[in-house]
């Protein structure tokens, strides 16, 4: 459980974060998103304590982070900016962290072969390519087997494989009953990763929700695609209803300002026949691009 | 499908056995341990450190008494047995004061300091322990050399018989001294590194410091030069490895109380900055 109430910080001038409130509750992946430079990195950073935030509050299962007598037994991290020594081995960068909490030998062999890098875990870090320290990252955010994990960015660098190898990697940590908090510019993977959602721009909150109701709020005004057997004649009683009707592939119309059920009735009163009438998804990503972009706008006004 | 409805309202509580284990300044110790000698350039700084203070003594000894017979008598009568069979010191003291700024500047350059904190939140006993590990290591490593290479070098000064027993006054205060001396300076680079979180600036401001600022006391009128010079760093350690007290520095053991104490306001300082700034 992750609580930030109020929580501001500033660089000299620069306001990175700005009266943020959200929780991020155990048991499901908690998507996080916005744009470059909304803040994302640095509200994790205050998160785990290695910035000192200039107003509010953050805290991790009810404390702050620097109060935590086992850090890495509650909070597992990975941060987007490498925090690897380039000049050991794996096996002894993760082996000096489990130092710290005196964590078994095992459990550093373990997490090696849970990220699956057995066969370099004696090579320098520096001679490792970026989804290799990534990988090393992830096991280092699981070393003490926390209640917590944030990942910044942790598709970064991995192939295909690899990212499927982490959508279900989190999934099952959630499963777990394990708080997930994950940034990502992948808004597909988000899509298929993540349950809730806490979207920020310019370090202010924009909405904090679950995927489905987050896409079906930018979904509201999205076309539907209609296909009839007479389409002008559909094309004609739609537009008197008030509708914009344009063009789409296979000879379809794309229908706007008007809802599929609206579409449906009309047609019916008319006895036209229609061979398909599909309400058009809106992405996660089309969601997220609206949505900011209102909210960078209503912020520049 | 409604995602809303899966979410849990009342989430499984995670199963952990919290308490059975914490950070602790031990525990930290053995971290620390691991870190450091995980890493090449340790190995190499330190080996090059035990080579020159073990090795050069005898070696520089073994170079005189070859050469002894055709010395001019003045040279002969100004040797000074004991500086000679320290004399790998001024390299000892460089690698030691480098690996010092190493040892916490490397980890900001890679940025490994964000795990290392992010594993000891409260900060400051990750500084203690790597000053301790890093001073005991420097300590028992150039003591252990210092022995070797004195006592290796007076047995080769017995050929001419020239040599100088520890049991003799100054010999045992000046090796001592050295070792001291040097371990001091390892704990104000760990303090600099710390402060100024940069390889290159840490080293710089080491340098800067221990070497250049001597030079500056030089070139000023005698008598403000000669005011200041004792209060300088280097002079206040290096007084205690001085075979003779020189003009204008303190006594051997005033003087490295001071540099001590200069040593404990870098430390403060360090451990200020470190708990006080963003990482």
């Amino acid at each position: 459980m992750i609580e930030a109430t109020a929580v501001g910080k500033r660089y000299g001038e620069k306001v990175a974060v700005d009266d943020l409130t959200f929780s991020v509750k155990p048991g499901v992946v908690t998507g996080f998103l916005g744009p470059n430079g909304a803040g994302k990195s640095t509200t994790m950073r205050l998160i785990l304590g290695l910035d000192a935030p200039t107003s509010g509050n953050v805290t991790v299962n009810g404390r702050h982070y620097r109060d935590l007598k086992a850090p890495l037994h509650e909070v597992g991290a990975l941060l987007e900016a490498r925090a690897i020594h380039t000049g050991r081995s794996a096996y002894n960068h993760l082996l000096a962290l489990a130092q710290t909490h005196g964590i078994a030998r095992r459990r550093v062999d373990e997490v090696i072969e849970l990220v699956g890098l057995e066969a370099v875990a004696r090579k320098r870090v520096g001679s490792f390519s970026l989804g290799m320290g990534q990988r090393l990252g992830v096991a280092a955010a699981l070393l003490g087997d926390p209640a917590t994990v944030i990942l910044d960015e942790p598709a970064n660098g991995l192939d295909p494989e690899g990212i499927r190898w982490i959508r279900n990697l989190l999934k099952g940590l959630a499963a777990e009953g394990r708080t997930v908090f994950l940034s990502s510019h992948l808004m597909s993977e988000m899509e298929q990763t993540a349950e809730n959602l806490i979207v920020i721009g310019k370090g202010r909150l924009i909405a904090d929700t679950s995927v489905a109701a987050f896409v079906s709020r930018a979904s509201s005004g999205a076309p539907v695609r209609v296909r009839a057997a007479d389409q002008s004649r559909l094309g004609d009683a739609l537009t008197n209803a008030g509708a914009r009707i344009s063009s789409a592939d296979g000879g379809a119309l794309e229908v706007q300002g008007l809802t599929s059920e609206r579409i449906g009735e009309i047609a019916a009163a008319q006895s036209l026949v229609l061979h398909e009438l599909t309400p058009q998804q809106v992405s996660l990503e089309d969601a997220f691009m609206s949505i900011t972009k209102d909210a960078v706008e209503y912020q520049q006004s | 499908m409604s995602t809303e409805a899966t979410i849990p309202t009342a989430a499984p509580e995670f199963a952990r056995s919290a308490g059975a284990s914490g950070v602790t300044l031990p525990r930290l110790i053995r971290s620390e341990w691991t870190k450091l000698w995980s890493l090449r350039s340790t190995r190499w700084t330190l080996f090059v450190a035990c080579l020159a203070m073990a090795g050069l003594g005898p070696l520089i000894a073994v170079i005189t008494m070859a050469r002894w017979n055709h010395l001019p008598l003045g040279q002969r009568l100004t040797l000074d047995p004991i500086e000679r069979s320290l004399g790998g010191y001024h390299i000892a003291q460089l690698a030691i004061g480098v690996l010092g700024v190493l040892v916490i500047s490397g980890e900001y350059s890679t940025g490994m300091i964000r795990s290392s904190l992010m594993a000891a939140p409260k900060r400051l006993p990750v500084l203690w322990a790597k000053l301790l590990v890093f001073t005991t290591v420097a300590f028992v490593l150039m003591i252990v050399t210092a022995f070797i290479g004195y006592l290796a070098s007076q047995a080769i000064f017995t050929q001419h018989h020239v040599n100088v027993p520890l049991s003799q006054a100054p010999a045992f205060r000046v090796l001592i001294g050295t070792v001291l001396y040097m371990s001091v300076t390892g704990i104000i680079c760990v303090s600099l590194g710390t402060m100024i979180r940069s390889t290159a600036g840490g080293i710089s401001a080491y340098v800067a410091i221990m070497f250049v600022l001597p030079g500056l006391a030089e070139i000023l009128p005698a008598s403000m030069g000669n005011a200041i010079n004792p209060y300088l760093p280097s002079n206040a350690g290096g007084a205690v490895t001085n075979v003779l007290r020189q003009a204008h520095t303190f006594s051997a053991w005033g003087g490295f109380a001071l540099f001590c104490g200069y040593a404990v306001v870098a430390v403060v300082a360090a451990a200020y900055l470190l708990r006080k700034r963003d990482a």
